[in-house]
């Protein structure tokens, strides 16, 4: 039986540990000074407009968010589907799924206009607003993961609560990504939004994203104590990875296939596809390419163990780009408001709207993914949650 | 809240509409229903205030409706102009020129919220600070606000603000605060205490007369006779939001 065999310990302070968590820590504290600019100045310290109202922080919370519920998917891939080598990684996945979420998060929350009010989030809910579900859902989705985490921790329970408890995580996670591509699906205003498949391709983006992100993680980790992480789980993980890139292209393509059909979408396909700039850019170039082909093929025409960490950068970077595309492009891109009419005057009326982020922003995304990655080396510092190996010869005991 | 608390035993009384209605949803009658002088203060459900915009009337050099509305609710100052990026800067009410793609005829009109029946922003915010009186008039509390800005996003016609920096010199009448979303509020304390926007007041006084404002519900009002007599349009008609304000001569 696999969860008798694995043995799981706290990680070791090595220097190596400290090293990294202090630099975590100083981009902790740059975020937190970031913030403390931005509310003190306002949003007119930022590079966010009345156009481009959601800017670059949004791009990191969104990107961990999604990429949050993906790196559940190791743990659930062991417990739901019963796949035996992934259920040493199992335990850290949750806790992995967890902070990565917390991160986003923390991003969003401390962009708002009224962070303050937060209390006011948490108590006031206009059911009719996808984000007030989403308000329930992400909450909601660290109270039932930890509850997964704490099954699967616990050895002298009957095993068949922890398949429940991963059941139940697996389904609110699908509700979860579900419920994230819907704030933008749902928007009837804009024509880079407004599609049903945004739901769906988000889920798929966190398969992707989030794997990616669980294998650098813990491959850091494993490797910062000297622990072993086998050449063959590794590869195996990379073809998975593979797979899961591929169909976030296949969705992509499905996405622009579609609004290429409707008339009225042609304008923002136009733009995002062929004359879009830097979106144009980042769509073919980074997206596509880097985050997209190059690892797919790095992973199934040279299956390595460098071949697949380098896979799972170039997926993040390529998902980095993909979120930035659908979010700051779909603004950028005008609001049709006057069918018809050219606008001869106005207010950015049918123009393309600018946006360059400033320092600060960059500074409060990084600091989320600082507090995501620092969270889930407190967390593997104080729980038992990562084996102390994960080598091939358990793969193959395990089958 | 203040407006319940005035209310007293005799209003209710003489309104026999609120009477009958109270003991179903008593909050919410009590601000709706109203008949008297004093009750007429209250935002009320037998209305829905709306703006007819008519294209024709309106000069491509005039301004004066949004000077009036800068002026109204405080916005826009030279003060807060300075401190921030011009697209960072708010914006109730703008004036637009368009021109007919295939006919190549110009035309001018302001563009503000367009106090939607069925609001994409009322939909989507988490709090319910996005809102639409009973009169029809969207608007947000600012006490609830918490500056989201997914209003903003699921506007169509960009009629929304975000304050982007501190306020100062405040209009009493308007309270505005940094960090929380805005827009045309149709003039809301101007309407409740009897009085007609300040948009429609200045081109009125501008001699265009080119906005006209009035209850779309009451069909003897102007707006109504005119939505009846002349061709009018919605912006984003395809949308089907029903918005209260309309344009002829489009």
């Amino acid at each position: 039986m696999a969860m008798e065999q694995t043995i799981y310990r706290e990680l070791k302070a090595t220097p190596g540990v400290w090293q990294i968590a202090a630099l975590l820590l100083a981009f902790l504290a740059a975020a937190g000074g970031a913030w403390f600019y931005m509310e003190h100045h306002g949003h007119a310290v930022t590079g966010m407009t009345n156009q481009i109202v959601w800017g670059l922080p949004h791009v990191f919370a969104i990107f961990l968010i999604v990429a949050a519920s993906g790196a559940l998917n190791v743990a659930s891939i062991g417990s739901v589907f019963g796949e035996k080598a992934y259920k040493p990684m199992g335990r850290f996945s949750s806790l992995l799924a967890i902070t990565l979420l917390v991160g986003g998060l923390a991003i969003v929350v401390l962009d708002l206009g009224r962070a303050d009010r937060l209390i006011v989030a948490m108590t006031t809910y206009n059911f009719s607003s996808v984000v007030a579900w989403n308000v329930l859902l992400y909450n909601g989705f660290v109270a039932v993961v930890a509850v997964y985490l704490v099954t699967q921790m616990m050895r002298a329970l009957d095993y068949k609560w922890v398949r429940v408890a991963g059941f139940v995580a697996f389904l609110w996670r699908l509700a979860l990504t579900t419920g994230t591509g819907s704030i933008f699906g749902w928007l009837v205003a804009r024509p880079g939004y407004d599609a049903a498949i945004m739901a769906p391709m988000f889920i798929i983006m966190s398969f992707s994203f989030g794997l990616a992100i669980f294998i650098l993680v813990t491959l850091t980790l494993l490797k910062l104590n000297d622990r072993i992480f086998g050449e063959e789980l590794l590869k195996r993980l990379g073809r998975l990875l593979g797979v899961f890139a591929s169909a976030v292209l296949y969705f992509a393509l499905v996405f622009h296939l579609t609004n290429l059909y409707a008339t009225e979408h042609g304008g923002y396909e136009r733009f995002i596809l062929m004359d879009g700039g830097i979106y144009t850019m980042l769509f073919w170039g980074v997206q596509v390419m880097l985050g997209g082909l190059i690892p797919i093929a790095l992973v199934f025409l040279n299956p390595s163990r460098s071949s697949t960490i380098l896979a799972s950068i170039l997926v993040v970077i390529g998902g980095f780009a993909q979120v930035y595309v659908i979010v700051i492009g779909g603004q950028a891109y005008p609001l049709e408001i006057f069918p018809g009419y050219e606008v001869i005057e106005g207010f950015h009326e049918g123009v393309v709207s600018p946006y360059t982020p400033s320092i600060w922003e960059l500074m409060l995304g990084l600091g989320g993914v600082a507090l995501a990655l620092f969270a889930a080396g407190v967390g593997a510092k104080v729980l038992r949650v990562l084996p102390t190996n994960l080598s091939d010869g358990n793969l193959a005991a395990k089958g | 809240m203040t407006n319940r608390a005035e209310m007293t035993r005799r209003d209710i009384l003489k309104s026999g509409a609120a009477a009958s209605t109270l003991t179903l949803a008593p909050g919410v009658t009590l601000m709706a229903f109203g008949g008297t002088a004093e009750a007429s203060s209250r935002a009320d459900a037998g209305k829905r205030w709306g703006l007819l915009i008519d294209a024709s009337k309106c000069a491509a050099d005039c301004n004066d409706c949004v000077t009036a509305c800068k002026v109204e609710n405080g916005w826009g100052s030279q003060t807060e102009l300075e401190q921030i990026d011009p697209e960072q800067a708010p914006e109730w009410i703008r004036k637009v020129t368009l021109r007919d793609t295939s006919t190549g005829r110009e035309v001018s009109a302001p563009v503000m919220c367009q106090h939607c029946e069925a609001p994409p922003c009322v939909d989507v915010c988490p709090t319910g600070a996005s809102m639409k009186r009973e009169d029809g008039i969207v608007l947000v509390d600012k006490h609830i606000c918490i500056g989201c800005r997914y209003c903003m996003m699921a506007c169509p016609f960009k009629a929304r603000s975000f304050v982007h920096a501190e306020i100062t010199d405040q209009n009493v009448q308007a309270p505005r605060g940094k960090g929380t979303v805005e827009s045309c509020n149709l003039c809301a304390p101007r309407i409740d205490s009897g009085r007609i926007p300040a948009c429609v007041e200045a081109c009125e006084k501008a001699g265009h007369s080119a906005i006209l404002f009035g209850d779309l519900k009451d069909p003897d009002s102007a707006i109504s006779k005119a939505l009846n007599d002349y061709d009018s349009v919605a912006l984003r008609a395809d949308l089907e939001l029903d918005p209260g304000v309309r344009y002829t001569n489009l």
